[in-house]
């Protein structure tokens, strides 16, 4: 197995879109006709993933993060006009292309962007201006200064997990000699949940998976990290990759599994060398390949890179896009612990999670139920970002309030606090004596602060156009009720909306949430419906006060006709 | 009183049997009990994307025809909250395409239209997206009106499924997917469908149509005029039959045509 496959078709896809920048209807077929897949699957997996693009971009192509706390749209534009492009349009002589992007996960870093696939982070207004003359004077972007794609960890408090970098190997010469069922049970007894969120049990998962009648099984770590405000993982995988893959490893000794995947989303490509040559690290010490430590255990990971897809963080819409399909998720049952990557028993478990069981089975499960609550074991990673003096890295014991953590990150004024993502839950002043915990609070790790400088109307815009972006569309009320929450709340927040808005908004979202067929389309509503639960008067401040405003604005409607006859005088408009 | 040794659910109250392996869709509709739906289809994998057949098994939504059925389910499905969140993905349904019944020529064979009759919708209470998307009337034989599309995959499936071929895919990602077509052009003429085959004659609406045979069978006379949507052997009668139900009595036989499979 190839850890990194330079066939797997979104490689190819992707080493097709840097040198061509493109995919033309030519190199789909050509694409498919070399992989032997068929053409239709080529073009839906193109048209699938938001970094493949059907049309040319530039050969500087910027994709500015729209987040709220790693996105800044002022500097996009001040690039846009300093360039004199408009975003989405590919400069007439192919020289620059200016979208955005959801979160790219550097929301600690303050203003980022992708530039051919690389992050920059830190932009400011003198670096824009910067960055326009070396794109003018066409200078490659492996000649820009250096400083601009620093990432650093931004770790303000240690835990459990981040105190020590575990020894290449110390797991697994932990586990050397017990057997399955005796990890199992430590992995158990530690009480540890996924940290992905969803908070199902591991011992249970990695139980039922190496339980499925099989003749082969799969371990894949999810590392797509999509969730707006979320970083936590690039922290793992940037400083605590040996354990992480010591994590998979020790899962694939207990299920018989031998091999495993690391799906890494696109926005953390930059990491790809790294882990690569972590893996071929492990491999020459004999912790990966054919008898892991003499133990005649064979087990191998390989990497899979993303290309743009916030679902692929669901674990079956995972599995899809390894098995070069769109992200999809799939009808459960079967879930995929019984039916997975490639019809197999599979365990996919979130990058945190798989660390945290390095530890366990090196510490025992003592270490680890002995911190946080009794519902909640262990520590928690926090991306701590937003309106704060000190973003970052927080690990915290399961059970912390909100209150702490604000006061830790240095946070004044605060307004509001979305915790877990535009997926979570947004919350006022008066929960911030709320705990971080399974049975309180539950998170995968996202902490986005708000002040009260912020318009939290426009934050819940942002949430509900994100989700609209990243809808995959397979089911009809996530792909029409994403779209349908968005136009709503515009039009309430454009000033045009009426009491009769916010009940469709409702009406909507309940919809939304209850029918439709993934964790996407659930919590796609809970920036609205979490609005109106607690901050209702901002909304109530931006509505008409009359029965009804038509959905159709017939002002708004002509624009496109004054500007085709470039015309604004009064006469053009009603 | 249910037998504990017999393997049963509860529909609205009505205890009916089920077989190890059916799913709740499958065991309603042996029962005799319809549960709206528009891409299932029996002899096809189940897909569960349209979401008109959301019922509430012990408190909790899910999908009739893709849930397997188990002893003791209590199963909620002809409610008015269920048929109102019904007409509602109904009416998304409508919204994010361009359906104008009158001038279509499946007025009266459409699924989606009789499911809005079913449910009582009188409008499409949301705005139009009115979305752009292509016409492909390149094959001899038949057209392909993605403005009509919903994107349910039964032609998809039945070109797998039944056909043994891989004519259609949906490509595309939310209010942008579309059908697309298997071929090295991308356009209809060039794939290996053929009209004999079930994708040709599967679409619930009028994506995909015959060409050369509009408007035989009159308006009044057409399938659900006669025949309500919640007839539970409707998959069948529409599926297996070689003439249109109207000419049952007839002799003449009809050649093919939008009906015949």
């Amino acid at each position: 197995m190839t850890p990194y496959s330079s066939e797997h078709l979104l490689h190819v896809l992707h080493a097709h879109q840097q040198r061509f920048h493109y995919i033309s209807d030519q190199a789909i077929c050509e694409i498919a006709t070399r992989l032997h897949l068929p053409r239709a699957q080529v073009e839906a997996v193109t048209e699938f993933y938001a970094f493949f693009h059907r049309s040319p971009r530039g050969r500087f192509d910027i994709l500015f993060s729209n987040c709220t706390s790693c996105g800044n749209l002022t500097l996009m534009q001040q690039l846009c006009d300093r360039l004199n492009v408009c975003m989405d349009q590919t400069s007439s002589d192919g020289l620059i292309s200016i979208s955005q992007t959801s979160c790219i996960g550097m929301c600690d870093h303050g203003a980022s962007a992708l530039i051919n696939g690389l992050t920059v982070t830190s932009l400011s207004e003198q670096i824009i201006e910067e960055m326009g003359n070396l794109i003018e004077s066409e200078t490659p972007v492996s000649a820009w200064p250096t400083s601009w794609f620093q990432i650093g960890n931004n770790i303000r408090k240690e835990g459990l997990l981040l105190t020590e970098a575990l020894e290449p190997g110390a797991a697994l010469k932990a586990i050397a000699g017990r057997s399955s069922d005796e990890i199992l049970n430590e992995i158990t007894a530690s009480g540890l949940k996924g940290r992905g969120g969803a908070g199902f049990s591991t011992g249970l998962k990695w139980k039922l998976c190496r339980d499925a009648a099989s003749d082969s099984r799969y371990v894949v770590c999810n590392a797509d990290e999509g969730e707006p405000g979320t970083f936590k993982d690039r922290i793992l995988l940037n400083s605590h990759a040996d354990t992480l893959f010591e994590g998979m490893t020790v899962c694939g000794k207990v299920i018989g599994a031998s091999q495993g995947y690391l799906y890494l989303r696109g926005e953390y490509r930059y990491m790809l060398d790294a882990l690569l040559t972590t893996l071929q690290n492990r491999r020459e010490a004999g912790l990966l390949g054919n008898n892991v430590l003499g133990s005649g255990f064979d087990f191998d990971i390989a990497v899979v890179v993303g290309a743009g897809a916030y679902i692929c963080g669901e674990e079956s819409a995972l599995i899809e896009s390894i098995e070069e399909k769109p992200g999809i998720p799939r009808i459960r049952p079967p879930f995929p612990v019984t039916s997975g990557l490639w019809g197999k028993p599979t365990v996919v478990n979130n990058v945190e999670t798989l660390v945290a069981a390095a530890g366990i089975v090196l510490h025992g499960h003592h270490w680890f139920e002995t911190s946080g609550t009794w519902q909640s074991k262990g520590s928690k990673l926090l991306s701590v970002s937003g309106d704060c003096a000190r973003a970052g890295i927080y690990e915290y014991p399961f059970g912390v309030t909100v209150a702490q953590i604000l006061e830790d990150a240095g946070a004044e004024d605060v307004q509001a606090v979305q915790i877990g993502g535009p997926a979570g839950r947004l919350i006022g002043a008066e929960s911030f004596t709320n705990h971080i915990a399974f049975e309180d609070i539950a998170t995968g790790g996202s902490f986005m602060i708000f002040d009260t400088s912020r318009d939290l109307l426009a934050v819940i815009g942002n949430f509900t156009h994100f989700f609209d972006h990243e809808s995959c569309g397979f089911c009809t009320p996530c792909r029409v009720g994403t779209t349908l929450l968005k136009n709503g709340l515009d039009k309430v927040c454009s000033g045009h909306g009426t009491a009769h808005d916010i009940d469709e908004l409702q009406r909507t979202a309940a919809l939304v949430s209850r029918r439709s067929h993934c964790g996407l389309g659930m919590t796609a509503p809970n920036p609205i419906r979490d609005g109106l639960k607690v901050f209702p008067q901002l909304f109530e401040a931006r509505l008409l006060h009359q029965e009804m405003e038509p959905e159709f604005n017939l002002d708004a409607s002509l624009e496109e006709a004054r500007s085709l006859t470039n015309r604004d005088d009064a006469e053009a408009h009603l | 009183m249910s037998d504990p040794m017999k393997k049963t659910i509860i529909i609205d109250g009505v205890e009916i049997p089920f077989e190890e392996g059916q799913t709740i869709m499958d065991a309603a509709l042996a029962a005799d009990i319809y549960i709206p739906h528009l891409c299932h289809k029996p002899g096809l994998s189940p897909h569960g994307s349209c979401k008109l057949c959301t019922v509430d098994v012990n408190g909790r939504a899910v999908s009739s025809c893709t849930m397997p059925a188990e002893a003791g389910q209590e199963i909620a499905n002809n409610t008015a909250s269920l048929n109102e969140a019904r007409k509602t993905i109904t009416q998304m349904l409508f919204i994010e395409g361009n359906h104008l019944c009158p001038s279509c020529e499946k007025t009266g064979d459409c699924t989606l239209q009789a499911i809005g009759y079913h449910l009582g919708m009188l409008d499409g209470h949301f705005p139009q997206f009115y979305p752009r998307r292509e016409v492909d009337a390149s094959h001899g034989s038949l057209v392909l009106d993605r403005d009509r599309c919903i994107m349910c995959e039964l032609c998809v499936r039945a070109s797998r499924e039944c056909d043994g071929k891989d004519v259609f895919a949906i490509s595309g990602r939310g209010t942008k997917r579309q059908l697309v077509v298997n071929s090295p052009t991308g356009r209809l003429v060039d794939s290996d469908i053929e009209l004999d085959d079930m994708a040709a004659h599967i679409c619930p609406v009028g994506a995909i149509l015959i060409k050369d045979h509009g408007y035989e069978v009159p308006i009044g006379r057409r399938t659900f005029d006669l025949h309500s949507v919640s007839e539970t052997d409707l998959d069948e009668v529409i599926l297996k039959k070689t003439k249109h139900h109207d000419q049952e009595h007839e002799t003449a036989e009809k050649e093919g045509g939008v009906y015949g499979v």
